[in-house]
């Protein structure tokens, strides 16, 4: 159908190199309720799905102080009870009607991600409108949610992996919203009160910043219906107070945390860009050539391929709204740990130094734009492209466009990149485990 | 909430779902076999132009010889180490540089390599994949490296995680003589000294086309499939017989056994029980469709009887919930976790479980539930056509473990001949003591508060490249 055509467009683009799609091919259309409330919709009917991401600004970076873990909480009530149905009453419905609902607190947002099957869409809607404009809060679900918090929290304080990112977190950004725990701390879970989570529902869930993407087996005309009927009884509501970054700590910095496991867990970074900033796109595929997905990075090549130190190593950009990141992971058995963190700094200094080579940059070119369209082969991964999309504020061409924006990178713009994000003599680096050879 | 927390372990049930016989549609699967023995399944998908190419050799990890635990993943590995055409590095910068993505995975019962890629692409694909089954070059210089990745691999997902090992450990005891007590991974005792001629010997006896099955999902046609495999797989020869799988079976099991872990590391207690259950493709006639819908009632979400019962009624678990794998060649497992409440004693879990299976083995399910859990099934079954490589597995998988494409494209209306007494017959044939593996996750004693109930649920034993 629609999706189709414009796939098999994209990937002709992909593979012949060339210049970017028109955006028509695209067919993203976009919707505006009679309520004013807008949305991107691709309408395929191929099958009798219907998938909705949308968001709200305002994630857990906007957790008060002593009640970090506020906004997850409400994560975990979304299915406890709304309007006049209770937990049990609501997942009895929910499980007749089979539809798929899930939240996540990201630092900066809100999301929901929503999938129903065509034939029950209209009874699976409506419960989603009580979700968003009526959750209950009751006091059993609350304190049943609270002890599984509770208990995710203990459990990622022994895991390596989350307390190696935490502490870097912590390390790089101190006293900054975003190096608090997304989670909380039990003393902050513990701390949470139905009102706090009226009060952040109030403060979340609002028009101004709503966005929506669907996908599927509902038209332009169905949706905005939709729209009004989902989102029409929300509050107007205001952006998010603008917050301070503290600015990032100085490094170099060594930090290294004991427990007592085989492999030390190493992450690494320091500061990085937003994602508007002009220069994202050369960034980014300077990092996909450094510590991108697949075996053929340079740090993959150097550290697992040639070396054989690690299953895992990867490095990327982080893009959050305030401020950006560059940071990157690996784990190595504890002997071994100064060496891989060495190879490490000696590849971020050589791209420093030197850059890609011009194959490795048309090499990193043809698989970005090649397996684009790979990020849109089902109606869920769609509507959470479309969602992303809009979220990082980059235009409804952005699908029929991004190729060409990579395509047109030069090797200088890469380059320059390179000697702006990595250095390796200022690295932020947290290491759990018994590493030998590393010291704070 | 729920699956928040269980996201892992969701995330594996999600997989099970995905990869056993559910699809409620009329799908137009192809399948042919060519001269040389290669199955193919082709499974169209025109909503995309993409396609993904997934090899399955049947051979896996109980299928190795005793010593060498570990082989069969470690080949997996090396199958990307280079050919005399396509020299080392050169497979994956092809892929990539074509905009296609690509892995591998291992199990007991398969190893299987894919790439997702455009439709254009398959040609290429098919020529790497093709050349990689007969002429793969392994030397020292690779493979050494490489058996220190796999080492670290071990490390990262077994030895640094205490319910990873109290995973493999439960396994160890409920297969008292079958290899799938092994681990896929390995022993690192063994992985250890694993050597090139161990992984050329395993290639050498077990990679070619009459031992291997062919998925291509996507924008395809059956008439394109057949004639680029026949160009590009027809001509392969079968160097040596297709391997008979001789595998110990289990004796009859007589004694229910136990496994207690004690470690630091682990935050908070967690409880789990394993029961040996018929293979999918073994079951007689509808058990294994039974167990799942079983598997479902008594612990599948928030309104189950687990749940209920001991998380919202008498609160002594934070979650608790149940399992029925089937996708295996030999045997399956059926079994429940649970994590105990902050204070409560997992003897008190345990026996709250063991109540609430007392009860379904004696009064069996009400229509009602078995309703429900067929409803969620079958819409499951729905959300897994959305995704191309979801689907490609569950025909991979299901082929794999002796299913049939047949009884995959039957599932929708074998389900509903499924009736509450199938149910209460599954669970009685399987829910005895003496054919399960009771687990226990405990933090060390030292200083330990008094736990909150934790661990992450055991991961599936699948290992990827």
């Amino acid at each position: 159908m629609l999706r189709k055509l414009l796939l098999k467009v994209l990937a002709f683009v992909a593979l012949s190199l060339a210049a970017a799609l028109p955006s028509q091919a695209f067919q993203i259309e976009a919707v505006m309720s009679p309520g004013g409330i807008k949305a991107w919709l691709v309408h395929d009917d191929e099958i009798p799905l219907i998938a909705m991401n949308f968001s709200f600004r305002g994630g857990s970076a906007f957790d008060p102080a002593g009640k970090e873990g506020t906004v997850n909480f409400i994560t975990g009530m979304m299915d406890e009870g709304a309007d006049d149905l209770d937990s049990a009453a609501f997942q009895k419905l929910r499980d007749r009607l089979s539809f798929k609902m899930s939240f996540e607190a990201g630092p900066d947002d809100f999301e929901g991600s929503f999938q129903t099957l065509s034939k029950n869409r209209e009874q699976s809607f409506d419960l989603l409108r009580k979700v968003l404009t009526k959750p209950r809060f009751d006091a059993d679900p609350q304190e049943r949610v609270r002890r599984q918090f509770l208990l995710s929290v203990r459990d990622k304080d022994q895991d390596p992996e989350h307390i190696a990112g935490a502490a870097w977190m912590k390390l790089a950004l101190p006293g900054d919203p975003y190096s608090r725990e997304t989670d909380g701390t039990e003393a902050s879970v513990a701390a949470i009160t139905a009102g706090d989570l009226r009060g952040a529902h109030q403060r979340i869930f609002n028009r101004k910043t709503l966005q929506v993407a669907v996908v599927g087996d509902i038209d332009a005309k169905e949706l905005a219906l939709l729209l009004d009927r989902l989102f029409g009884d929300l509050p107007e509501g205001s952006e998010p107070p603008a917050q301070s970054a503290s600015g990032f700590a100085n490094g170099p910095i060594l930090k290294t945390i004991d427990r007592d496991i085989p492999q030390s867990i190493i992450v690494f970074g320091g500061p990085g860009i937003r994602r508007d900033d002009p220069d994202f796109i050369p960034a980014y595929i300077m990092m996909e050539i450094l510590g991108g997905s697949g075996l053929s990075s340079r740090l993959t090549n150097e550290i697992r391929e040639k070396r054989g130190l690690t299953y895992g190593v990867g490095a990327n950009l982080m893009a959050l709204d305030r401020l950006g990141l560059v940071m990157g992971s690996l784990g190595t058995r504890n002997e071994k740990a100064a060496e891989a963190l060495a190879v490490v700094k000696s590849e971020l200094d050589r791209m420093a130094k030197d850059g890609p080579t011009a194959q490795e940059l048309a090499d990193a070119k043809t698989y970005l734009t090649g397996s684009y369209a790979l990020r849109f082969d089902s109606n869920a991964a769609i509507a959470s492209q479309l969602l992303g999309i809009q979220q990082q504020n980059l235009g409804i061409d952005y699908v029929a466009t991004r190729n060409a924006r990579v395509d047109a990178v030069t090797i200088d713009q890469v380059r320059q990149q390179a000697r702006r994000l990595l250095h390796a003599d200022a690295l932020i680096v947290t290491v759990v485990g018994r590493p030998t050879g590393l010291t704070n | 909430m729920y699956a928040r927390i269980l996201g892992p372990l969701f995330a594996c049930l999600v997989f099970t779902l995905a990869a056993r016989p559910a699809v409620a549609l009329d799908l137009d699967v192809s399948e042919f076999k060519l001269a040389n023995g290669l199955d193919v399944v082709v499974i169209p998908d025109h909503r995309s132009a993409v396609v993904t190419h997934m090899m399955w050799y049947r051979v896996g990890a109980a299928d190795e010889d005793r010593g060498k635990s570990g082989i069969a993943h470690f080949l997996e590995h090396l199958m990307f180490k280079g050919t005399p055409k396509h020299p080392p590095g050169d497979f994956s910068r092809l892929v990539r540089i074509n905009g296609g993505v690509e892995n591998a995975f291992t199990t007991q019962d398969y190893t299987a390599y894919f790439q997702r890629i455009a439709k254009e692409r398959l040609p290429l694909v098919m020529e790497l994949e093709a050349d990689r089954m007969q002429n793969l070059v392994l030397t020292n210089e690779n493979v050494l490296p490489e058996l220190q990745v796999v080492m670290e691999e071990r490390r990262e997902r077994t030895d640094n995680s205490p319910s990873a090992l109290l995973g493999e450990q439960i396994d160890s005891v409920l297969y008292a003589a079958h290899p799938y007590g092994k681990p896929v991974i390995g022993w690192m005792s063994e992985v250890a000294k694993l050597t090139r001629d161990d992984a050329v010997n395993f290639y050498r006896a077990h990679y070619e086309p009459a031992n291997a099955i062919l998925v291509v999902a996507g924008d395809v046609t059956p008439d394109e499939v057949r004639a680029l495999a026949e160009k590009y797989y027809g001509g392969i020869p079968n160097p040596f017989p297709v391997p008979a799988r001789v595998r110990t079976p289990e004796p009859v099991p007589i004694a229910e056994r136990r496994v207690t872990l004690r470690d630091d590391r682990a935050a908070t207690p967690y409880w789990q029980r394993s029961y040996l259950a018929p293979a999918e493709a073994k079951a007689p006639g509808r058990e294994a469709l039974a167990l799942d819908l079983l598997a479902d009632i008594i612990g599948g979400g928030t309104q189950s009887i687990l749940y209920q019962k001991l998380v919202v009624e008498q609160q002594i678990a934070a979650y608790a919930a149940a399992w029925y794998s089937g996708d295996s060649l030999d045997y399956g497992s059926f079994g429940f976790y649970a994590s105990p409440t902050p204070g409560v004693d997992p003897q008190k879990l345990e026996a709250a479980v063991d109540a609430i299976i007392a009860d379904v083995l004696t009064k069996g399910v009400t229509q009602d539930q078995l309703d429900t859990a067929r409803t969620r099934a079958l819409a499951d079954s729905a959300y897994v056509l959305d995704r191309q490589e979801s689907l490609a597995r569950m025909f991979g998988v299901a082929l794999a473990t002796g299913q049939t494409v047949r009884q995959v494209l039957d599932w929708d209306k074998d389900i509903l001949q499924v009736t509450p007494r199938d149910l209460q017959d599954a669970a009685r044939d399987v829910l005895e003591l003496r054919a399960s593996v009771t687990g226990l996750l405990l933090p060390a004693s030292k200083g330990q508060v008094a736990g909150l109930p934790g661990g992450q649920p055991v991961a599936p034993d699948t290992t990827q490249n």
